[in-house]
């Protein structure tokens, strides 16, 4: 039975080795390939080790852009990123919160109603009603600003059934004694609900940050100025060349810091999340 | 401090369900009262209507001479501790008693003294700082109360507050619970399905079935003279015996030129009061003849489980509490009759207990 036990533990281990190997490769050679110069990188033999022109890569995808004009810099594009997955995630967790204590607390007509529309809008992604959300961003003037970037991708129903679900695990007694203690409405939702909510909220930014950062094609669609363009849609851009050579090294070290981020929330939030987990008790 | 009143409540659920119907019962000021019940009674929605978590449906619901039917909770000076403590999980033990206070202005020094004294009394002075996940069941159960003592209310509410505790621990917090209502003489009704707990604490006993009052009365009196079978056989453990009685020998010997009795269905007699003895009863007392089928040793007493050798069979209120045919015999000690062994056990004549035989009445020897 041992020697039966040692031959499976080798085997999922070499398989989960393997699937690291294959999702960790390509960024290991983003990250070499960002530290050699340009010659290196486009002459088709991709060195293993990194090379020394790393502090000049980073530094002029951050501060100034690739040679060609109107480049904007990695610093801008990583600022706007940054705005906007802000904005959805931070956005996404007030109205949420907020629409789903309406629809698990109050009693008010068409409450089941108000909960289905919400629902339904989990089958309405950006994309399929992006043509309405364009014009009515158009509209409303909001082409090329940042709340013209979030507002369309704050509203949806995820977040909304996340927090009624973990409402409706709260026992109806912790209502009724705030009830009894002289807490109305207002000093529920602020005084018990939001502490206990702390994990949810956590988990909710973390997936909503990363969904927004990950955003392309709406960025793509509703900004025309460089200055308002997100990381993920300039990588694409520095690719995409008419006559000359791409700057693959300056578009690696891009793709490197655009990864930066996301990565530092999740580690960042994962700590709260666990702190959080041990901390409350419904 | 304050009496409350039921005047003829009532409450129907929108789906036409009648859970309280129509209930009139006085509470006098700095009394204990405890409705006792099966589950699914009514009791708990009784008090839930006398805090103000449901709506009363018609009759009044009276706290110190004021009709609080249409008001808020918070606004009928009452306290309520709940079954499941519902402590705020993520305020300290300080804050979980401090909230009330602090939701209704009161300046912080008040405050604080009030809190410090609920904690001195229930003793959880050195816990002050700790979340409720860090404290036992029993702990968690003081800190409910003292959320109720530092509001001082007029009302003290319970709802089947020590169910969750173990068996030991229960037997503590009621002798606590009661010394504190004691000292603080706060009117207080308190709900259980336990009914060791419903006659320990009570000054009046209200025993509900099926949304409606049985009986109220002091819980020795309630004992002594149940009202109908139902009460006889939820109040007392082992429950009473309860035999139907025919136009058999067991009627014969009590009834004599009793009108009342020749007209009574149902007989009762509490296990405790039946006797094993070799004689027959003397006197218009009852003997029932019994084989002996089970013995149960609690040490300081013993339960003898005998089936009668008659037709006539032992019928039980609550279906569960006595299988039919059988009847339970409680003797001091441990010396009890060899199972299979034909006894003979007899109650004296003011130890008997006659109802109508729908059990909804008693009637008097």
């Amino acid at each position: 039975m041992v020697e039966h036990r040692r031959w499976n533990d080798i085997l999922a281990y070499a398989i989960l080795t393997f699937g690291v190997f294959i999702v960790v490769f390509p960024v290991y050679v983003a990250l070499i390939a960002s530290t050699h110069d340009a010659a290196t990188v486009v002459n088709g033999n991709m060195p293993m080790l990194p090379g020394s022109h790393t502090l000049e890569n980073y530094y002029r995808a951050i501060f100034i852009g690739g040679s060609r004009a109107s480049r904007e810099p990695v610093g801008h594009m990583l600022m706007n990123s940054f705005v906007m997955a802000m904005g959805i995630a931070l956005g996404k967790i007030v109205i949420s919160i907020l629409s789903a204590y309406a629809v698990v607390y109050f009693r008010f007509p068409f409450r089941q109603t108000a909960f289905w529309i919400i629902f339904v809008t989990l089958m309405l992604p950006v994309e399929v009603r992006i043509y309405p959300t364009y014009k009515v961003i158009a509209d409303l003037k909001m082409l090329d600003t940042y709340a013209g970037l979030i507002l369309p991708l704050i509203a949806s129903a995820t977040g909304t059934l996340l927090f009624r679900q973990f409402f409706m695990t709260i026992p109806d007694e912790l209502l009724e004694a705030s009830r009894i203690d002289g807490a109305g409405p207002f000093r529920f939702f602020k005084d018990t609900l939001l502490p206990l909510s702390v994990t949810t909220m956590a988990a909710l930014f973390v997936i909503q940050f990363i969904y927004g950062w990950n955003q392309y094609l709406w960025p793509l669609l509703i900004t025309t100025q460089e200055s308002m363009q997100t990381i993920v849609t300039g990588i694409k851009k520095m690719l995409t060349t008419t006559d000359e050579l791409a700057e693959w090294q300056l578009a690696m070290a891009t793709a490197i810091l655009a990864m930066v981020p996301p990565v530092a929330v999740v580690v960042f939030m994962q700590r709260l999340f666990v702190r959080g987990l041990v901390e409350t008790e419904k | 401090m304050a009496n409350v009143s039921l005047r003829n409540v009532r409450k129907t659920y929108p789906g036409g369900f009648e859970a309280i119907k129509g209930i009139d019962f006085d509470i006098g000021d700095g009394q204990f009262c405890v409705l006792v019940g099966p589950s699914g009674c009514g009791k708990s929605t009784l008090l839930r209507m006398v805090a103000g978590l449901e709506t009363v449906t018609s009759g009044e619901v009276d706290i110190g001479g004021r009709v609080v039917n249409e008001i808020e909770p918070a606004d009928r000076d009452i306290a309520m501790v709940f079954q499941n403590y519902a402590l705020y999980p993520h305020m300290s033990v300080y804050n979980n008693m401090a909230y009330g206070l602090r939701n209704r202005g009161m300046p912080k020094p008040e405050i604080d003294t009030r809190v410090r004294e609920a904690a001195q009394t229930l003793e959880l002075a050195g816990m002050l700082d700790r979340k409720p996940r860090q404290l036992s069941g029993g702990q968690r159960q003081r800190v409910a109360m003292g959320r109720a003592i530092v509001r001082q209310p007029k009302v003290f509410l319970f709802d089947e507050p020590l169910s969750n505790l173990d068996a030991k621990l229960r037997v503590a917090m009621r002798v606590e619970i009661r010394k504190l209502q004691r000292r603080l003489k706060t009117t207080s009704i308190y709900v259980t399905h336990d009914q060791l707990e419903a006659m320990t604490l009570a000054d009046i006993l209200v025993v509900m079935n099926g949304g409606q009052v049985e009986q109220i009365g002091s819980p020795l009196d309630i004992y002594r003279k149940p009202a109908t079978t139902f009460v006889a056989s939820f109040i007392g453990a082992p429950p009473m015996n309860l035999i139907k009685l025919g136009g058999d020998e067991i009627r014969a010997q009590f009834a004599g030129d009793s009108r009342s009795a020749a007209d009574a269905g149902i007989l009762g007699v509490r296990p405790e009061d039946l006797t094993i003895s070799g004689a027959a009863a003397t006197d218009g007392g009852i003997t029932l003849n019994l084989t002996v089928e089970a013995i149960e040793r609690v040490g300081a007493e013993t339960f003898v489980y005998g089936t009668r050798a008659r037709a006539e069979k032992a019928v039980s209120a609550t279906p569960g509490e006595l299988p039919e045919g059988e009847v339970i015999v409680r003797i001091p000690g441990q010396d009890a009759p060899a199972i299979g062994a034909s006894i003979r056990a007899t109650a004296s004549r003011d130890k008997l207990h006659l109802f109508s035989a729908n059990g909804r009445n008693r009637i008097d020897i």
